[in-house]
């Protein structure tokens, strides 16, 4: 033991303190305060790029809303981003984390295809669009459904499975474009393009998956705070004990939100088959699945602010791609950029619910004195 | 002991604040050599914390800390050892494939081997030098949970602590093992070193310390000398006015038979029995308390009959409510819809469970939504009704005397008191008539406490059969008609009015408690 060792030590250099409650203004001024240090971070990118960041910022707003053209093709990017991020909700209200969004889309479009693909000769297009919307749902449902069953069952971890899932999906998607769905016409494993009777009509330029997205915000947001069904998600969420104890059966919560969720998630595929892409491949999901788990972890579960941050990320991808061009910069700098505003984003919630108290601090100083 | 003796920790002005909390505000403590200190104050004084901020798990905001008269910084547990201070703390940090010796070396350093005989050796003499009875080559899994800490206080002694902290050491044990605990912290006393224990129970203070520290919300009241306190001078300074501790029992006719539990046994997760072919009844107008070990099987007990556990064999039987107190029959012998066709209902069961955030109530939810949880179900359609809900909380807030800014406020910010009172008063609220309620009164002050005690009375007064799982056994025995004893997963014994009456019923209870059987066993009781 040395008692003379243990004297010279001075108290810890930074020590943590759990914040017991902050304003919503403080909150906000940390939030602001991260975004402007993403900014000047990725700032300090296009300098060592040897860009103008100035430009290159003034380059991205444009991207996004010069054109009306631009600004249709932002909410259609902001459109898969959000239904998704909706229905991951749902499952993450419950603490069951669904990653398999990408799979979930894909079968939900691979249930939309389906119909585009061979009846649509066959059926007018309203019933015909009606069948790609519930089957695509349905599809996208059963696919949530699977992982939800076996962790009722026999206690499956739903990250890996959903995960798991996500391949299965897309290597589903690969057969068919190498064999049964291929092109005729094209020498790749492609699928061809949808017949044009089947392409969702546009209000205002963009396909009317807008507006089912307005209806879904409010809907959910019901649905959360409203419902029966909504009460029990939370309180699943919040303690299986707890439901056991007042008569859920946690299982049968599991399966119904799991469904929900997968639905909700397979109407994506619809959309993108129906009224964005005109085809499926592979490609149909393009990360949507991951990208809305950050949508909705940033925007808390809360659903309207899923759709300002689901659109803010579709702004930022469509800057992003816009400065490539213009700036020749590589894609792979768009990505990191989001990463950065991301990490900030993320960060930034640990001094919401933590503070740092620093060695010497005024506050121990005055202390210590009274 | 000598008032001049040398004082070996001297703790002045520490301030700890956990966000808007003040847990300790100017709180000073002062330990001499060769004295046991009790730190005596109800939950949420802030008793743990100040011993917390001596042995390094926290840093305080302000205040200095002087050990054997040099101030000192004590930045972590291993800061806190190099000063000579230890604490057993009530959670056991032990691995439990290892044997006891193991565990205490275990983080020590030394060299790439393990001398074991070495290290049994040097084990057996602290055994004999404090009277500790442990075998140094058992297993931690093999042993009972006054062993385990027995092996946590030796794991100090062997580090060289001259300072030990225990923070509520009697919470687990049986009244026998308090007494054996004791014995060897008076040894360690006479050895020189000097000792902190941390309880509310007022007769263990009286019974081994030499001074009383008393804390109140956060802030240092005074030091007693022992020997001139009794129990109401305790209480009062911890409470901060005159209490009386007299628990109220009303005596009533014992009303009908309401709940069966027959040979019911239930396995664990490890397949095990946590309960084994328990069998007892419970009647209207009375109070059933059940003591015991924690772990005994009182979990699995309240959930068995809360129709939470699967019975692998048994039955609990519910007296139905249309056959006016005559039959007595198995709920989960017909499916919810033949229940419903046969017109049979049963009589009421309100459950306060031993996890009150945890399995009573959701933590993150209001008042109004906690309300909510037993009776989301009762209205049509498809939306929840948060009107009734909303003035069943309004109502418990005035008539529990709840302390809460509002409706609003998610439970888990209110104090453990509250927090009891809204899970009591909801669960009392669904009008039981078997009422079964599981430690109501762990980490509550002592007013909280009486109130909870009196809300019990009322209800066995209008003809309930309350179930009471207690840990306090002085409680039980005032407050129940009958004692239910558990070990090791079975009933032990039960204990009627006659039996609860005697003097000597808390010893007995005692033996009961690690003997099935009780007292007729008694030649076989665990050494």
């Amino acid at each position: 033991m040395s008692a003379e060792s243990v004297h010279e030590k001075k108290e810890p250099f930074m020590r943590m303190v759990k914040r017991d409650n902050i304003s919503q203004g403080e909150a906000a001024k940390i939030r602001i305060l991260a975004i402007v240090f993403a900014i000047i971070v990725g700032g300090l990118l296009f300098l060592a790029l040897g860009k103008n960041p100035l430009v290159s910022y003034k380059d991205m707003i444009s991207g996004a809303f010069d054109t009306k053209v631009m600004i249709q093709e932002t909410i259609k990017k902001a459109i898969p981003l959000l239904i998704t991020a909706l229905g991951i909700t749902c499952a993450f209200k419950m603490q069951f984390w669904n990653i398999g969004g990408e799979g979930q889309i894909l079968m939900g479009g691979i249930g939309a295809a389906y119909w585009a693909y061979f009846w649509a000769d066959k059926l007018p297009k309203i019933p015909l669009i009606l069948v790609m919307l519930v089957t695509a749902m349905v599809m996208g449902g059963l696919f949530g459904l699977l992982p939800a069953l076996f962790k009722a069952k026999w206690g499956t971890n739903e990250t890996l499975f959903t995960l798991m899932l996500n391949y299965i999906a897309k290597y589903l998607i690969i057969y068919l474009a190498n064999g049964p769905w291929k092109d005729p016409g094209s020498s790749f494993p492609q699928m061809p393009t949808i017949n044009r009777g089947v392409f969702l009509s546009t209000v205002f330029g963009v396909h009317w998956g807008w507006i089912v997205c307005i209806i879904l915000i409010i809907l959910m947001t019901i649905y959360f705070r409203k419902t029966k069904q909504g009460f029990e998600i939370a309180v699943v969420g919040e303690s299986n004990n707890t439901a056991r104890y007042v008569g859920i059966n946690v299982g049968k919560v599991f399966r119904r939100t799991m469904f929900l969720s997968g639905a909700l998630i397979g109407l994506v595929g619809f959309f993108q088959v129906a009224g964005a892409d005109h085809m499926l491949s592979e490609n149909t999901a393009g990360g949507v699945g991951f990208t809305a788990i950050t949508v909705a972890w940033l925007a808390h579960m809360n659903p309207t602010g899923i759709g300002v941050v689901a659109l803010a990320i579709a702004i930022l991808e469509r800057g992003c791609s816009r400065i490539e061009t213009t700036q020749h910069v590589p894609a792979s700098v768009s990505n990191i950029l989001i990463g950065l505003i991301l990490f900030f984003m993320l960060g930034c919630e640990f001094f919401i619910n933590y503070k740092l108290i620093f060695r010497g601090s005024n506050k121990r100083k005055e202390a210590a004195k009274a | 002991m000598a008032a001049d003796a040398q004082v070996v920790v001297d703790m002045q002005n520490i301030t700890k604040t956990f966000g808007k909390v003040v847990a300790n505000h100017n709180v000073k403590l002062t330990l001499h050599k060769g004295e046991i200190l009790a730190l005596l104050g109800e939950n949420g004084s802030g008793k743990t914390t100040l011993m917390n901020m001596l042995s390094g798990i926290y840093f305080p905001d302000s205040g200095t800390i002087e050990v054997n008269g040099k101030e000192v910084m004590i930045r972590s547990p291993k800061d806190a050892f190099d000063n000579g201070i230890g604490m057993i703390h009530q959670h056991f940090l032990l691995v439990d494939v290892l044997t006891a010796a193991e565990n205490i070396v275990l983080g020590l350093p030394g060299a790439a081997t393990v001398d074991r005989k070495g290290i049994n050796g040097k084990v057996k003499e602290l055994c004999d030098r404090y009277g500790f009875d442990i075998d140094p080559k058992r297993k931690i899994y093999n042993m009972a949970v006054s062993e385990k800490q027995t092996v946590e206080i030796m794991k100090v002694l062997y580090r060289g602590a001259d300072i030990l902290i225990l923070d509520e050491p009697t919470a687990v044990l049986t009244p026998q093992e308090v007494d054996k605990l004791f014995a060897v912290l008076r040894n360690m006393k006479k050895d020189g070193k000097s000792i902190i224990i941390i309880t509310h129970k007022l007769n263990e203070v009286l019974a081994i310390s030499d001074h009383v520290e008393i804390l109140r919300k956060g802030e240092y009241i005074k030091t007693i000398n022992t020997a001139e306190a009794d129990q109401q001078i305790l209480t009062d300074a911890m409470v901060g006015h005159a209490t009386s501790l007299a628990i109220e029992r009303p005596q009533l006719e014992r009303g009908p038979e309401l709940l069966k539990v027959s040979n019911v046994t239930v396995l664990n997760n490890e397949k095990l029995k946590a309960l084994d072919n328990v069998s007892f009844s419970a009647y209207g107008g009375e109070i059933l308390g059940i003591a015991g070990i924690s772990g005994s099987g009182q979990k699995e007990l309240c959930e068995a009959i809360a129709g939470l556990q699967h019975l692998t064999t048994g039955n609990i039987m519910f007296q139905e409510k249309n056959h006016q107190g005559k039959t007595l029959s198995d709920v989960n012998d017909r499916t919810p819809s033949e229940r419903e066709k046969a017109g049979l209902t049963y009589v009421n069961l309100s459950f306060v469970p031993e996890d009150r955030l945890g399995m009573g109530l959701v933590g993150s939810m209001d008042m109004t939504d906690n309300c909510m949880l037993r009776s989301y179900r009762n209205n049509k359609g498809i939306f929840v009704d948060r009107k009734t809900p909303r003035e069943l909380a309004e109502k418990l807030i005035k008539e529990l005397e709840i302390v809460t800014p509002g409706v609003e406020t998610p439970v888990r910010r209110l104090s453990g008191g509250n927090v009891q009172k809204v899970l009591l008063g909801r669960e009392i609220a669904g009008g039981p008539e078997v009422l079964v309620v599981s430690y109501p009164v762990r980490g509550l002050d002592i007013n909280s406490s009486y109130k909870i005690y009196d809300l019990l009375n009322e209800q066995k007064k209008k003809g309930v059969a309350v179930i009471f799982v207690g840990e306090d056994l002085d409680v039980l025995l005032e407050l129940s008609d009958r004692i239910l004893v558990m070990c090791d997963g079975q009933v032990s014994g039960i204990l009627n009015a006659e039996d609860i009456a005697k003097p000597e019923a808390k010893a007995n209870i005692g033996i009961y408690m690690i003997k099935v059987g009780g007292p007729d066993a008694k030649e076989e009781v665990r050494a």
